[in-house]
């Protein structure tokens, strides 16, 4: 932290901020300004494709790569018999992820990296790949996961939190439950499919590596990079302006980005590496499969006496990852009793990684379909089952929440939806061949913060600049950093530039645990105020300034003008002081961290989510007709780029619900529908209405800008609050996501022995 | 991709010349099947041959009252023809329930016909086993993920058999075409010839390789469609994993021509189902002299399934296709437009 200084004028407050009306990267985006990995003009770039392994297991006996040296415009051939030697890098948790970098001939997993051929134009490249003669040594691999639940095992090393947990006794408490459930759901395995899929570009000069890479963490390339390569950070530039998505898939520094570095080495000019489509499903991180035991036991009053969450799922045998699907069911709720635990069963697919609310995402697709059936049980309206067991406290740690008002959230989507409306019979609402259904969740999400820095500038000509090395998804980063420094600096938001995606700018974090407004923006207001603090120093000290005299302390700002806190008629605008002064530009680095007073609170964002579906009855295809929602995430900095993150999050939570899986072939461990034909994600004719709403209620508590992150929140909740529609409109209860056509004729109705 | 020539044909005789003298040389209409495949290392011919700059984009009237369709219609134009939309709404209904606005901009009505199986074994390259792709390796669906796949005419004798193969033919056109009776007109080195589309399909039989009776010489010129008798009692039902843009899990085409209430004579095709648009003869013909009734339709639903046999994830589709056929027919009886 920076010593303290004399306050040149009062911080300004961070939760109230003048929006900018559009995102401030729109345009260049809608006109194709906006340069992406891939696009990045280098001079004679050559074209890299990576070639797969075919086999989930054993190792490469020999690549032959005769016929395709020879081919037309080929340039170099990669592969684990001929790469240059690099230093074996030690393993960093969390985000370091085992990358196969052609060190080694083993073989991981179907659709592995296993050869890189460069050639002087894509096409070139792709067609001496298909010339490569590989042969394989393989061995049985470890496929079959629902065959070997058996083999789960905990995690070998603990992440943040601890993979099990026990509060009270809850054998005792379920078997004294008047009304308990046990129930097992599955969801299966996802990849992340953002619009632009992962490319780089490499390029040395002498020692020094420029990589334009799209990614979630500029920084964490860079160190990768420089890691893997066995080069100084130093000589390392990693560069980013734009994201086109990224779902946790970014947040780690992939095999082919080291690759393609290593590529531009070997043939000594830059090189352009596009991950293509199917090459999304494996190489690049996945969601793991889960199979989720949830029991829960509760009295006459709904209050739930016992919750148990038992977690097995698959990770790659590469390293393990934890999809921690059931530690929101530690505090979701106030329980007497509360037991959870996670396993992993090593498999050949490729690594697991985050993807959009990881844990989250497929726990409360589970337990709160699981709570649905704990109300169906109890005969009580599900929202009233939730209000029952509200938890006033995190009653995992004892800690206070430093903000919570999820009352007003159900409270305000339930009118809006129309919740009274429900029938609690299922299976009795028909509009022509359709059953109609309503169902509901909660939706949460925890509120991180990590340490960030930040650059800001006042020019002579008026405007500001703002820089940290962050990286915009699409998210809004840009747009919230301008207004957050415009309110910092008593200026306009669109007098405000903003630079990120540069290694070389002031350390951000990871994009990633919906993080970056609440660590990034933070530091802004820091840096403004010591920018603030040397532009008045050079008006009190300047003879010509009517403010000439003063001390900084006696300084306010206001609409681009120090002011005299004394005598208002004493002012002049920024610009005035910088021209005059030999038209220079102030600088200030700010910083931030959470702060120690943290610890003593839990931060959690909430929801609420409402949904209505109607399910054909012969062809049992489901449609979501409306979803009401409504956050209570803090401050809300940006309404147009905040409420687009939680529609987005709702459409994948119904993507989850219905549409989305990686299907694994059987003997081959193979990805077979690795397309976005196949590979089913919701079109717009699956999405109805989204009415989503959010409290706007700052969090100062967790930090100034009362601001806790949207990124994850919306795909958790909504997927079971379709299913639990699903189940209202048919009396079908499906609990292997997703809910297809085929799974709903399949299922037996609760009402069929009245129907 | 392998590398290709090129060059763009400007009449039929053009075209077949080119296709005759380079064995391996393909057609190149939409693309929007091919490309991808060429893509995908599936097919690789050595020539393209461009035929979108024949004359064979021309709706016009046929033969016996019906319409022509000129083969390089494209699926867009097509399903939104005035004369296409007023008498024969099966076909538009189809066509617009297949890909997306853009593919149907591209894609032209012969292209259709002659798109490939989505099989994921035969489209993915990895995959060790595909009798349609590599004759003689074996299936990789019969025991791998086959949710997608056949439960009609298929061959299966073994994961192993050169002759196995359960792929299902992707296209809703041409189911409607089938309901439809339609008729391909094709033109070859020795001339023309008429191929009623119920026959244009084939099972795979022993040779999985080949999707069609075209031969590798001969142009698609048109589809002529009979005079319109399903143009009031008609619907095309699909019913697929999401709205809009996904291959029918199963899809029925159905047209009646109702006398009263009674059916005077009737069209009826299923896809999603087999490696061509299913004709069942025996099922369309259990609707004549009958009345449009629920029992009517149940007894057609169990005879056109009747010898279906399913697969580890796809065995619902008996199921899910008798109550389609249901519903299909009684919506076409109930003469209500989509």
């Amino acid at each position: 932290m920076p010593p303290a200084m004399p306050a040149a004028q009062e911080e300004k407050d961070s939760t109230v901020q003048k929006q900018l009306p559009h995102r401030y990267d729109g345009v260049a985006k809608v006109t194709g300004k906006a340069k992406y990995a891939h696009e990045f003009e280098v001079p004679n770039p050559a074209y890299a494709v990576m070639v797969q392994s075919t086999i989930p297991s054993g190792s490469l006996k020999f690549i032959d790569q005769s016929a395709a040296a020879k081919a037309p415009g080929v340039l170099a051939v990669i592969t684990p018999f001929n790469a240059p030697e690099l230093p074996k890098p030690k393993p960093q948790p969390p985000a370091r992820r085992h990358v196969t970098v052609f060190q080694e001939k083993d073989i991981w997993y179907n659709g592995q990296p296993i050869a890189l051929v460069v050639a002087e134009s894509l096409d070139q490249a792709r067609y001496a790949a298909t010339l490569l003669h590989i042969t394989y040594n393989p061995p049985p691999a470890k496929l079959n996961f629902p065959g070997r639940l058996n083999e789960g095992r905990p995690p070998k090393q603990q992440g943040r939190e601890p993979a099990d947990s026990k509060r009270g006794d809850v054998p005792t408490n379920l078997s004294n439950s008047p009304t308990k459930i046990d129930v097992t759901y599955t969801t299966p395995v996802q990849n992340h499919n953002p619009m632009e899929p992962h490319a780089t570009t490499a390029m040395w000069e002498g020692e020094k590596l420029t990589v334009h890479n799209s990614t979630q963490y500029i920084d964490g390339d860079r160190m990768t990079i420089a890691r893997d390569l066995g080069i100084p950070m130093d000589n390392v530039q990693t560069v980013c302006p734009y994201t086109g998505g990224g779902f946790g898939s970014k947040g780690s520094t992939w095999s082919h980005v080291v690759l393609c570095a290593m590529a531009a080495k070997v043939v000594n000019r830059p090189v352009k590496l596009a991950v293509e489509r199917g090459q999304m499903f494996g190489p690049v991180g996945t969601r793991p499969t889960t199979v989720q035991q949830i029991k829960l036991g509760a009295g006459p009053d709904g209050k739930l006496l016992a919750v148990q969450h038992d977690v097995i799922e698959h990770t790659s045998v590469m390293e393990d990852f934890l999809e921690p699907s059931a530690f929101q069911s530690r505090y979701l709720y106030d329980s007497k009793s509360n037991q959870t635990s996670h396993r992993l069963v090593e498999t050949n697919l490729g690594v697991c990684t985050f993807q959009r609310a990881p844990g989250e995402c497929t726990g409360t697709a589970a337990f709160e379909s699981a709570m649905d059936e704990l109300a169906f049980a109890l005969k009580m309206d599900p929202l009233q089952l939730r209000l029952a067991n509200y938890a006033e406290k995190d009653v995992e740690k004892d800690k206070p929440w430093t903000s919570k008002h999820l009352r007003e959230a159900y409270q305000q989507a339930s009118d809006r939806f129309g919740w009274s409306k429900r029938n609690a019979t299922p299976g009795q609402t028909k509009e022509g061949n359709k059953l109609i259904g309503y169902g509901m969740a909660t939706a949460i999400y925890g509120a991180n913060r990590s340490a960030s820095q930040a650059t800001v500038r006042i020019l002579p000509n008026g405007r500001a600049f703002v820089g940290a090395a962050t990286q915009d998804l699409g998210t809004g980063t840009y747009t919230i950093m301008a207004q957050t420094a415009a309110n910092a600096l008593s200026l306009d938001p669109t007098l405000i530039d903003v630079k990120l995606g540069d290694s070389t700018l002031p350390k951000a974090p990871v994009s990633g645990g919906s993080q970056t407004a609440a660590s990034v923006c933070p530091a802004i207001p820091d840096a403004a105020l010591q920018a603030l603090l040397k532009l008045s120093e050079l008006a009190v000290n300047d003879p010509q300034s009517p403010l000439h005299g003063l001390t900084s302390a006696d300084i306010d700002t206001k609409n681009g003008r120090l002011i005299s806190k004394k005598d208002s008629s004493k002012s002049e605008t920024y610009a005035a002081v910088l021209t005059r002064n030999g038209n220079q530009t102030v600088e200030g680095q700010g910083s931030a961290e959470p702060a120690q007073s943290h610890e003593a609170f839990t931060s959690q964002s909430w929801g609420a989510v409402f949904a209505e579906v109607a399910v054909d009855i012969d062809t049992h295809m489901p449609e979501v007709r409306r979803i009401v929602a409504t956050y209570d995430i803090g401050t809300l900095m940006n309404t147009k780029t905040g409420i687009n993150q939680l529609q987005g999050g709702i459409v994948w939570a119904v993507s989850t619900a219905l549409h989305e899986e990686s299907h694994i072939d059987p003997s081959t461990g193979r990805t077979a529908n690795e397309s976005l034909a196949e590979y089913h994600v919701p079109v717009n004719a699956d999405i109805g209405t989204l009415d989503v709403t959010c409290l706007n209620i700052p969090d100062t508590k967790f930090n100034p800008l009362g601001a806790r992150g949207i990124g994850e929140i919306g795909i958790t909740g909504a997927s079971a609050a379709v299913a639990n529609a699903i189940f209202n409109a048919t009396g079908k209860r499906i609990r292997d996501f997703p809910i297809t056509p085929d799974k709903i004729m399949q299922a037996k109705s609760v009402t069929q022995s009245v129907a | 991709m392998n590398p290709f020539s090129y060059q763009r044909a400007d009449t039929p005789e053009a075209a077949l010349h080119a296709v005759t003298a380079d064995r391996s040389a393909k057609f190149l209409g939409g693309g929007t099947n091919l490309v991808d495949l060429m893509k995908y290392n599936v097919e690789h011919p050595t020539a393209l041959v461009d035929i979108n700059h024949l004359s064979l984009s021309e709706i016009t009237p046929g033969p016996n009252g019906g319409l022509s369709i000129g083969a390089l219609v494209r699926n867009s134009d097509l399903a939104n023809h005035r004369e296409i939309v007023a008498g024969y709404p099966l076909l538009s209904q189809a066509l617009l329930a297949g890909a997306s606005a853009q593919l149907r901009n591209m894609a032209t009505t012969g292209g259709n016909l002659l798109q490939r199986t989505r099989c994921y074994y035969f489209t993915d390259t990895a995959f060790p086993q595909c009798n349609k792709r590599m004759p003689g390796s074996g299936c990789g669906a019969i025991q791998g993920f086959n949710r997608i796949h056949a439960i009609l005419g298929q061959t299966d004798k073994g994961a192993n058999s050169p002759e196995t193969c359960i792929a299902t033919n992707p296209s809703d056109m041409s189911v409607a075409m089938s309901a439809l009776n339609a008729t391909v007109q094709v033109q070859g080195p020795k001339g023309k010839r008429s191929i009623p589309v119920r026959d244009f399909h084939r099972l795979p039989g022993a040779t999985p390789q080949v999707d069609t009776v075209l031969r590798p010489d001969e142009l698609i010129t048109a589809v002529d469609l009979p005079s319109a008798r399903f143009a009031k009692n008609s619907w095309y039902l699909k019913v697929r994993d999401r709205q809009s843009y996904a291959f029918a899990l199963v899809s029925v085409a159905a047209g009646l021509e109702l006398d009263g209430n009674t059916i005077k004579s009737a069209g009826f095709a299923l896809g999603g189902v087999a490696h061509k648009p299913w004709h069942s003869p025996e099922a369309e013909h259990a609707l004549i002299g009958q009345p449009a009734t629920p029992d009517t339709f149940r007894k057609v639903a169990d005879l056109a399934l009747r010898g279906a046999k399913g697969y580890e994830h796809n065995e619902f589709k008996i199921e899910l296709a008798k109550q389609s056929i249901v519903r299909a027919l009684t919506v076409a009886a109930q003469g209500v437009q989509a």
